[in-house]
């Protein structure tokens, strides 16, 4: 499927005062177990702070984990600095408890893909490893 | 008991069916413990029902806390609540009470919970979100507006802020005029599970510590009947752990805040027997019903005779048991119901004080009012209608249940060992223990899960294609203006040099051994905000940093 040979660089991150990271850290283990580079940015990140660590580790994906409902805030502010910062081109991922009418306008605001509660890590892990044109098909 | 069986009748039960077919699915418990096919006498080799089990209400309290538990009064039915603006969730509060709800529990929003302000840029777009906003002591004043605090009781879920809150609490109380000694109710107050699991902490481990043993030496003076902590097993199973561990990590916890209490001189028994628990109640029935007592027997041993506490109070265990949140699925949401109510039988069975059970639509949004009367529902048909309350400890001496106890003490003990060769509490949270043993436990489950060695109806199995979706609460982007001019208006109003005065006490007085709190409550009288007194207690204290360790 990927012909890439260099491993995928993902920066993981908690944005907000959200300290939920049962499921960030359960990701992060199985995309590293998978062979993706694997960069947990931590808790309490700011929109500001995850943009420039995805500038600074050169990153392909950035994965972002809310389970406080402040998603519509953060979220978009996330995908205007990346703009903003050139890094337009990095993959946007959202994991957490995002309702179903939210997940279409993220999607619309250029969200590659808001995995819920309870995804399989194996859907995670393919949906990365797919080349971009199937994944956005 | 282990004499009237013949042990080769049941050597011989089990060797011709050791070789029964077996499910896909290997019988072991949530927690991914084998489950033999049966249990027996053998099982209990050694137990003695006389002084292993005893009776309800006795040392060492296997059957309970109380001699005739649920026949003389049923648990406290407590549904966790709060959101928006304090007004709104002072009307949640009425509305609860007059569904027949008999306790209140107030859920504040991430920035409270954190000790920002509502207008600190880091709140943006979570107040009022996930709880109610508190900023000063007038919120305070009209989140339990209307209540009768010398009636009803009230617990507080917040931590590392707790001592402002608990000064906001019981300045406000004064002012309504019901006296201290009347008020009845739990702070949570746990700071060392926020540097396991929940990651609401502020200060590092010590002042952390320190600040919360402020509250249980100042309510043990001042404030005999009320909870000055929460020990909290629920937010480390939540954060991904299994159940021994929950239990082995909660009573670590309790253990330490006994040191330190006992270092400053306090008397064990002047406070042990205030010193409350909070346990998650999961999926595994039995496993979970030997959790609670296998925790009331550790507690009391320990107390006994590691810190020779000598009063009875001083030994019980007493619990609140919340539902596991991390249990429920989006997908099918109305099949939490289920998943709720057997859960709450678990805690029932397992005999806890009070109970919250979670409602279906929370892994979507805060619980709407359909959704929150079901779940209280659920409670009181456990309650009235299915006789479970019929008689105290139904399950004492089932072979199977005290197995599994007994299983759970000895791993627990084991769990305080490598503690212990950590160096204690502290430097075994320095160290990266308790998260990175949480962590191993959430991937190994969730690889489970993937693989279908457990099956989670709708998620893994049984799934449905067309779903239809629930009706949820939405709180109104509002609020987070309407919380931030209140909160402008209150400090313009207020007299600057006192709130100034006093927020200058509070970092005296924390850059001594005294206690906090009435410099606290002195501030909170003056109007200091939340975000101020915990930045004031920051300037002394220094910040912990949330390191990214996993």
């Amino acid at each position: 499927m990927t012909t890439a040979t260099v491993p995928q660089r993902i920066v993981l991150a908690k944005i907000g005062l959200d300290g939920h990271d049962r499921g960030i850290k359960v990701v992060a283990r199985a995309l590293r177990d998978a062979g993706m580079h694997v960069i947990y940015a931590g808790l309490w990140q700011t929109p500001e702070a995850v943009v420039r660590t995805v500038g600074d580790e050169d990153a392909d994906w950035l994965g972002l984990s809310l389970l406080s409902g402040a998603h519509m805030t953060l979220v978009p502010r996330v995908l205007e600095l990346l703009r903003a910062a050139g890094l337009g081109h990095v993959g946007v991922l959202v994991g957490g408890i995002i309702p179903e009418a939210d997940i279409a306008k993220l999607t619309e605001m250029g969200v590659a893909r808001v995995f819920g509660p309870g995804t399989p890590l194996p859907e995670i892990v393919d949906f990365l490893r797919q080349p971009r044109e199937a994944r956005h098909g | 008991m282990a004499t009237i069986t013949d042990r080769s009748a049941s050597e011989r039960w089990h060797d011709e069916n050791r070789k029964a077919p077996l499910r896909e699915q290997p019988p072991t418990t949530v927690s991914s413990v084998p489950i033999d096919a049966l249990y027996t006498p053998d099982s209990l080799n050694g137990f003695d029902p006389e002084t292993d089990l005893g009776f309800p209400g006795q040392y060492p309290f296997a059957r309970g806390v109380h001699a005739s538990m649920y026949r003389s009064r049923l648990w406290t039915m407590r549904q966790f609540a709060g959101f928006g603006t304090p007004r709104q969730t002072n009307e949640r509060f009425k509305f609860l009470l007059s569904k027949g709800q008999t306790g209140l529990s107030t859920a504040f929003d991430l920035p409270t919970l954190m000790g920002l302000d509502s207008d600190d840029p880091r709140s943006l777009g979570e107040v009022g979100r996930l709880g109610v906003a508190v900023d000063t002591l007038d919120d305070m004043q009209e989140l339990y507006d209307g209540i009768d605090l010398a009636k009803v009781s009230v617990s507080m879920t917040i931590n590392a802020p707790a001592a402002i809150v608990m000064a906001y609490f019981l300045a406000n109380a004064q002012d309504q005029g019901v006296d201290w000694q009347e008020l009845r109710g739990t702070i949570q107050n746990d700071t060392l599970k926020e540097f396991h699991a929940q990651n609401e902490f502020v200060y590092p481990p010590e002042p952390s510590v320190r600040l919360v043993c402020d509250v249980i030496e100042f309510c043990a003076q001042q404030v005999p009947q009320w909870n000055p902590v929460s020990i909290s097993g629920y937010h480390i199973r939540e954060a991904g752990s299994n159940a021994v561990q929950e239990l082995a990590f909660t009573l670590a916890d309790g253990f330490h805040y006994v040191d330190v209490c006992l270092e400053r001189g306090l008397d064990v028994d002047s406070f042990a027997g205030r010193l409350s628990f909070f346990f998650n109640a999961h999926n595994d029935v039995f496993e979970e019903i030997a959790k609670y007592r296998a925790a009331r027997v550790l507690w009391a041993e320990t107390l006994r005779h590691k810190y020779g506490a000598r009063k009875e109070a001083s030994w019980k265990l007493r619990f609140h048991a919340q539902t596991a949140g991390c249990s429920l699925q989006d997908k099918q949401p109305q099949v939490n119901l289920m998943r709720v109510a057997y859960q709450a039988l678990a805690a029932v069975l397992g005999g806890c004080q009070s109970l919250h059970t979670n409602s279906m639509d929370e892994t979507l949004a805060l619980p709407s009012e359909h959704a929150v009367t079901l779940a209280l529902r659920t409670q009181q048909v456990l309650a009235y209608e299915t006789g479970v309350t019929n008689t105290v400890d139904p399950l004492g001496g089932s072979y199977f249940v005290e197995t599994l106890t007994r299983q759970m003490q000895e791993q627990a003990r084991t769990y305080w060992e490598r503690i212990e060769e950590k160096g204690g509490m502290v430097p075994a949270i320095e160290a990266g223990f308790f998260r990175r043993e949480i962590a191993d436990a959430a991937f190994v489950y969730q690889r489970d899960v993937d693989a279908k060695r457990k099956l989670i109806v709708g998620v893994n199995a049984f799934q449905e294609t067309d779903e239809q979706p629930l009706e949820i609460l939405q709180i109104g982007a509002d609020v987070e203006q309407e919380q931030v001019s209140r909160l402008r208006l209150r400090k313009q109003q207020r007299d600057q040099e006192a709130a100034q005065r006093e927020l200058n006490n509070v970092k005296r007085v924390a850059a001594t051994k005294e206690n906090l709190m009435p410099a606290l409550i002195a501030a909170a009288r003056a109007r200091c905000t939340v975000g101020e007194l915990v930045n004031a207690l920051a300037d002394v204290f220094g910040r912990y940093d949330g390191a990214a360790k996993w």
